[in-house]
């Protein structure tokens, strides 16, 4: 089950990375972070999950193909043109990949380890995040405010 | 909460770095560009999760990941505001195009 | 307490973007008199052993908080710690910001420019306060892209070619660098249980408090993995060869205020400081920690040296002076030595003094010339006296020259590496010395000395707002170059206690 959800979500990336379109290509990346929502899901990570659905595969989304739409790259027959150079460009990755797993697996990497006893197993992610973090939380709002002022600095003309 | 779980895992993850980083070098359009570095962002999340699994802190490696995510959405959308702004400069997201600031 | 630093600018971040709009033009002022406030802080004294006049202040804002309604030991729930370096950080972080305020409302013209400027800058404070206060990878990863978001608007703040290209080749090499940080971050979790500083440093034996754990090389392979993972991404972040591709074009790039803030504390917080936490807290520094570092340092030193004397772009070049200074800093921790860490850390200092002053008159030179490139110019130092002036004296404290604060701070660096018995690197690093007294005397001598370039008799001396901020600052360079024992005393030595 976890083998093929992980294989999915990679073929999901391989066809990101590879088709023509960019359209599609944004759509192949939701799909990739479906995929992820429902890896971490088996992983016991509920909450992250639901974020990362409705953020990534759904904020992100819109965001790719609002971009996407608001600028036209090239012309039809430059996207032909580079189209045709795409696969002597991108036939390197699926080698590349091959050459990655047999490496991994020759290298014989010592993965022992011994994870740490957890002291707080019954804890909650609500918990930890508001009463142990926040730090990250206070950064977090910064970041935001930060990115809204950098929307507007970006996108206004000269009015 | 094994870690025989790890090495399936980690070589998933591995890929989906590599396959993010390949995108990123190999392209010459800015926004599968943008792409390239999200699906790095995905292999990242799926290792803070899988550390956290595999440690047992469940909840701190979800706290971590939302935040993580938040953040790069917020990334991510100036790197897109970036971009369209070079459109409009350019008229075009052609990265050979872009030669001005010689490395 | 020391929540105030980041809780402060936030405020003024929202009080200015209010919808009544009354405090547009308030943004760049009140900016200049919060970074103020936040150099007469450190000054003061932040953690343990005050000035007492530090504990009116702190009374004072927690009974305003009363006030108001709101509880103040919210504030004391933030898990923020301030040692010796951290409050050399926040100094320098201080006092660059200020120049870079007032070199920003020199140089940009329009006004709502100006406003998105100071807020922006507001926020890269805020972030850069939040690296050095935090004792947590993670959340230091937070507010390291919090500083980064908002250095990418800057640079593209003009939305001119040039500064659109830096910001995005900023923006891939910097996401490239966080995302080796984060996938060390996940694997220091799986190994470690967490990632606050003392987790990793008991992962890695260097614990201070556990006795026996203190054996070296107890990390696993995986461990081990994931510490060279996260050197490489701050290798990276910091500029250092061969990582260094994206610093030039980027500091070329931006604004001219921006370029102060970039080269004088943006780099240096966000790689070179969380390095050293690294370095010294966690890892531990001997063995391979301590070569590498050595080896990556010195190669920077010379690299940087070596394309410095080559550019004919003012800025280019100041940016390729600041990897060679960079390249210091990390040879002087690579020693391990608490003296190492003390000339490091005093380095750092210095470089943000000195080089955001050399940014300042840069951008006054190019505000009145017109260009940055430096074979089309000469002569100027009949033209602008003040500027003149204070890039020589800048210049001098970059190259080690007595009795400025860098010869202070290169000399600790020297003697640390002399003691720690890496001699060879002492030399080079002398030899490289001389080599930036070359660069910088060419600069100077096609710049400022000889005679005036035809075109160039309408130039005179830079606005005030222009030539302040370099007043100050080499005041300050003086000051601490002269006053060095009671600097020495007060500052670098408890700079790992406190």
């Amino acid at each position: 089950m976890n083998l093929m959800l992980l294989t999915a979500m990679l073929l999901a990336a391989l066809w990101a990375v590879f088709t023509r379109t960019l359209l599609k290509s944004a759509i192949a990346l939701a799909l990739a972070s479906v995929l992820l929502t429902v890896i971490m899901f088996q992983l016991k990570s509920p909450l992250a999950a639901v974020f990362e659905l409705s953020v990534c595969a759904g904020l992100i989304t819109v965001v790719f193909v609002s971009t996407i739409s608001l600028t036209q790259p090239q012309s039809d027959a430059q996207v032909l043109a580079h189209a045709g150079q795409r696969l002597r460009r991108y036939w390197f990755l699926p080698v590349l990949l091959a050459l990655v797993v047999v490496g991994l697996d020759c290298a014989h990497l010592p993965l022992d380890f011994t994870p740490p006893t957890p002291e707080e197993a019954g804890l909650d992610v609500r918990n930890v995040l508001w009463n142990m973090r926040p730090t990250d939380l206070l950064g977090q709002v910064i970041i935001i405010l930060a990115g809204v002022f950098g929307v507007v600095v970006l996108f206004k003309e000269k009015a | 909460m094994d870690p025989s779980l790890f090495p399936l895992f980690g070589l998933f993850t591995v890929l989906l770095l590599v396959t993010g980083l390949y995108c990123v070098v190999a392209t010459r359009n800015f926004i599968r560009l943008l792409i390239g570095l999200e699906i790095v962002t995905k292999g990242v999340t799926l290792l803070i999760i899988l550390g956290g699994y595999l440690s047992g802190h469940m909840a701190l490696a979800q706290a971590l990941a939302i935040t993580l995510i938040v953040i790069e959405v917020v990334v991510i959308a100036i790197a897109a505001g970036i971009v369209i702004a070079i459109y409009r400069k350019n008229g075009s997201l052609d990265a050979n195009l872009m030669k001005n600031l010689k490395g | 307490m020391l929540a105030t630093l980041i809780f402060i600018p936030l405020l003024l971040l929202i009080l200015l973007n209010l919808p009544c709009g009354c405090l547009r033009r308030a943004a760049g002022p009140l900016g200049i008199i919060y970074v103020v406030g936040q150099a007469f802080l450190t000054v003061g004294g932040l953690g343990e052993a005050p000035c007492p006049w530090m504990h009116g202040i702190t009374r004072g804002i927690g009974s305003a908080i009363d006030v108001f309604g709101f509880k103040s030991s919210v504030l004391a729930a933030f898990p923020l710690a301030a040692d010796g370096i951290t409050r050399t950080m926040l100094l320098s972080i201080a006092v660059v910001a200020l120049a870079g305020l007032l070199v920003g409302r020199g140089t940009i013209a329009d006004d709502r420019q100006r406003f998105n400027f100071a807020n922006l800058v507001l926020v890269t404070v805020m972030g850069m306060n939040g690296i050095v206060l935090v004792r947590d990878l993670f959340s230091v990863y937070v507010f390291i892209e919090v500083a980064s978001v908002a250095s990418f608007i800057l640079i593209a703040l003009h939305k001119d070619r040039e500064g659109l290209e830096g910001a995005l080749k900023y923006i891939v090499m910097s996401a490239v660098a966080t995302a080796m940080m984060l996938s060390a971050i996940g694997l220091f979790l799986m190994l470690a249980g967490g990632t606050a500083f003392t987790d990793v440093a008991q992962l890695f034996g260097h614990s201070a408090t556990d006795a026996e754990a203190r054996t070296m090389g107890l990390a696993p392979t995986l461990g081990l993995l994931a510490a060279a993972l996260f050197l490489g991404g701050i290798f990276i972040k910091s500029g250092l060869v061969p990582f260094h591709g994206w610093l030039p074009d980027a500091y070329m790039a931006a604004p001219a205020g921006v370029s102060v803030l970039l080269g004088g504390i943006v780099t240096k917080t966000t790689g070179v400081y969380v390095l050293v936490r690294l370095a010294w807290d966690m890892l531990g520094i001997h063995g391979t920690v301590g070569s590498t570092l050595l080896l990556v340092g010195t190669i920077s030193i010379v690299a940087g040296a070596l394309l410095a004397l080559v550019q004919s772009d003012f800025k280019r070049m100041l940016a390729y002076s600041s990897i060679s200074q960079v390249g210091y800093i990390i040879a002087s921790l690579g020693t391990g030595t608490a003296m190492g860490l003390a000339g490091a850390v005093f380095h750092i200092f210095n470089h943000a003094i000195f080089k955001s002053q050399l940014f300042v008159n840069a951008a006054a030179v190019e505000k009145q010339v017109g260009s940055r490139n430096m074979d089309e110019m000469g002569g100027l130092a009949v033209k602008m006296p003040l500027t003149g002036t204070t890039i020589l004296m800048a210049l001098l404290s970059t190259a080690g020259v007595p009795p400025f604060a860098g010869f202070w701070s290169k000399l600790v660096i020297l003697l640390a590496l002399w003691q720690a018995g890496c001699t060879t690197y002492a030399l080079i690093a002398v030899l490289a010395s001389i080599l930036t007294l070359a660069y910088f005397l060419s600069m100077l001598r096609r710049v400022f000395w000889g005679k005036l370039r035809k075109g160039l008799e309408g130039v005179h001396e830079a606005a005030p707002s222009l030539t302040v901020p370099a007043v100050i600052l080499t005041l300050i360079t003086i000051a601490v170059g002269i006053l060095i024992p009671f600097v020495f005393g007060t500052f670098i030595l408890p700079v790992d206690r406190l």
